[in-house]
């Protein structure tokens, strides 16, 4: 079935049977949580940043393949990215799986990314995609109240 | 994917037993059961979720709206009286089918959920203080929960929770210890809808009453599987959802004794539940009008009068035996795969079977299911506590209907087997 090929690749397989930089950070200086509450997948992410790039980012929880391979790919394509950057990979990231950005072989920055590229033709599995997207981008701004209020 | 994801087409049915009860007719009463997914034949699981409507409650609701639509209670003119004498003759059918002492007992609501909140306001607002206790069990779907926190914190009162074994069965020892001189009503699932256990409530009405508790039941998840008595059992509230046993959405019913009825204040205010009102003062309307304020879902009633007809018709004996057959073939098709766990094993269960596969989550099962054309029901099923409890975030669960069929749960089987290799 290429459905299954399309949505379970192996790639996607191989994060969610061996998650990368999964656990806790314990020099973190952000961390925010995500909960979707329609299926109560609930995932951590710990951030650790200096001078405005992201040295190290973790998660931990459990969750379903997507979500699971979401966070792990996030993770390793967040390392020593900016603040600025990191957004604006989330950006083009949600637009993607929402169906609202063509896939663009040649955009380095979606290409690590593009085993995702088809989660637009399963609404209801988006959110599985970008829960941890979204508590990175929570935990960015833990990390700037905490720095704000130094 | 092999021979998992063939299609699987209604052949010999492999039910043994009586043949009165004919599957396959009454597969042709319901028209969505031809519908194709993804290509497939649809093969629908997820009756606890919503069940499906058969035809006769499809037309009487097309007919409502193109020859009867009038509002109630109000016109003199045809139309209105033809209206009427449908919704009232509605709740006749509801009466005698859950064989209340009288139709004033019928209250229609949007839904069970509805149903219980109404009792928690209007019932448990006048009775229930500081100290006192309300009395639910652990495995409770949310909207048999939170009307009562809602309650316990306008009031004072606290909560209590009956516990449960591994299997799903309530420990009712632990509920005797439970019913005090402060518990001020027991509201108990009557079938659960994330494990499938038939709870006991006719003991559990009993004890109860002997300490001179009144019970409510939710019996939204009982209904399309069991004949329900409210004289028989004795029960002093009883809570239903339309949609979950053949008809329409938005419509539901409470039945409640009509001593009880009459002495409560009323839910919401408005039109046709008064008899007359002055900027002074207003007299509210006799049951069971005094409940149904405002124009209610007059096209949703007659649909779940007539949804009730075709449950009898088909006669509960012979939905109780068939279905317990579908539930045993199933149980144990699923208990051959090793890497199935079923969870919810009461000795006493609805056709409801809730499982988890070891190391993939439920939605992944789902959405894999769902492109061999098997709708399931995957995540918590509004029951978080069932879910802590066995510590897991969500189950799958399979929910069958009298019109499902074992090559259905073959299907099922199959789904499985290609989740299985695609984890592999």
């Amino acid at each position: 079935m290429s459905f299954l090929s399309d949505l379970y690749q192996e790639v996607i397989l191989d994060h969610n049977r061996r998650p990368r930089n999964f656990g806790e950070l314990n020099d973190a200086n952000g961390m925010a949580e995500g909960f979707n509450p329609l299926c109560g997948d609930k995932v951590k992410v710990y951030l650790k940043t200096e001078n405005g790039v992201i040295q190290d980012v973790t998660f931990q929880g459990a969750g379903c393949a997507i979500s699971t391979a979401s966070a792990s790919i996030m993770t390793e394509a967040m390392k020593g990215k900016t603040l600025d950057e990191a957004r604006a990979t989330f950006a083009k990231f949600h637009d993607m799986v929402t169906g609202k950005l063509e896939f663009d072989p040649d955009d380095e920055e979606l290409q690590r990314l593009e085993v995702f590229h088809r989660l637009s033709e399963y609404p209801v599995r988006v959110k599985c995609a970008t829960l941890v997207w979204h508590a990175l981008m929570a935990a960015l701004e833990d990390q700037a109240q905490a720095i704000s209020t130094e | 994917m092999g021979n998992a994801m063939q299609e699987y087409l209604p052949e010999q049915d492999k039910l043994s037993g009586p043949r009165a009860f004919d599957v396959e007719s009454v597969r042709r009463d319901f028209p969505i059961l031809a519908e194709r997914v993804h290509g497939k034949p649809l093969i629908y699981l997820d009756n606890a979720a919503t069940t499906q409507k058969p035809r006769s409650v499809i037309e009487s609701i097309s007919r409502f709206y193109e020859s009867q639509n009038s509002n109630v209670h109000r016109g003199v003119h045809y139309l209105s009286q033809t209206a009427t004498e449908a919704f009232e003759g509605s709740r006749r059918k509801i009466q005698r089918f859950l064989n209340a002492r009288s139709s004033s007992e019928i209250i229609f609501v949007r839904g069970a959920t509805e149903a219980i909140n109404l009792v928690a306001q209007s019932y448990g607002r006048d009775r229930v203080g500081p100290g006192d206790e309300i009395l639910i069990s652990a495995m409770e779907h949310h909207s048999n929960i939170v009307p009562w926190q809602i309650l316990c914190q306008q009031t004072g009162a606290s909560l209590k929770v009956i516990p449960m074994n591994d299997d799903g069965e309530l420990l009712l020892d632990e509920f005797d210890k439970l019913v005090g001189p402060k518990t001020r009503l027991l509201s108990v699932i009557y079938v659960s809808n994330s494990l499938g256990t038939v709870n006991l409530v006719s003991e559990m009405i009993e004890l109860a009453h002997s300490r001179g508790v009144p019970v409510m039941l939710d019996a939204a998840q009982a209904m399309p599987h069991l004949s329900v008595d409210v004289q028989k059992l004795d029960v002093d509230f009883l809570a239903l959802s339309g949609h979950k046993v053949f008809g329409p959405t938005g419509i539901g019913v409470l039945f409640g004794k009509a001593d009880l009825l009459e002495s409560m204040s009323p839910y919401q205010g408005g039109g046709d539940m008064i008899s007359s009102v002055t900027f002074e003062k207003t007299t509210y309307n006799t049951l069971p009008y005094k409940f149904e304020a405002g124009t209610p879902n007059i096209a949703g009633a007659i649909g779940l009068g007539v949804a009730v007809d075709y449950v009898s018709e088909i006669g509960f004996d012979q939905i109780e035996a068939y279905e317990g057959e579908l539930l045993s073939y199933a149980t144990s098709a699923l208990s051959e795969i090793p890497e199935v766990k079923i969870i919810g094993n009461a000795k006493e269960k609805a056709s409801v079977v809730s499982f988890a596969l070891e190391g993939i989550h439920p939605h992944d099962i789902g959405t894999i299911l769902d492109q061999a054309g098997v709708a399931i029901r995957t995540g918590h099923h509004c029951a978080q506590p069932v879910m802590a409890f066995y510590g897991v975030p969500a189950t799958a669960r399979a929910s069958l209907a009298f019109y499902n069929t074992a090559w259905e749960i073959d299907a099922l089987v199959g789904a499985i087997h290609s989740v299985l290799k695609v984890f592999r």
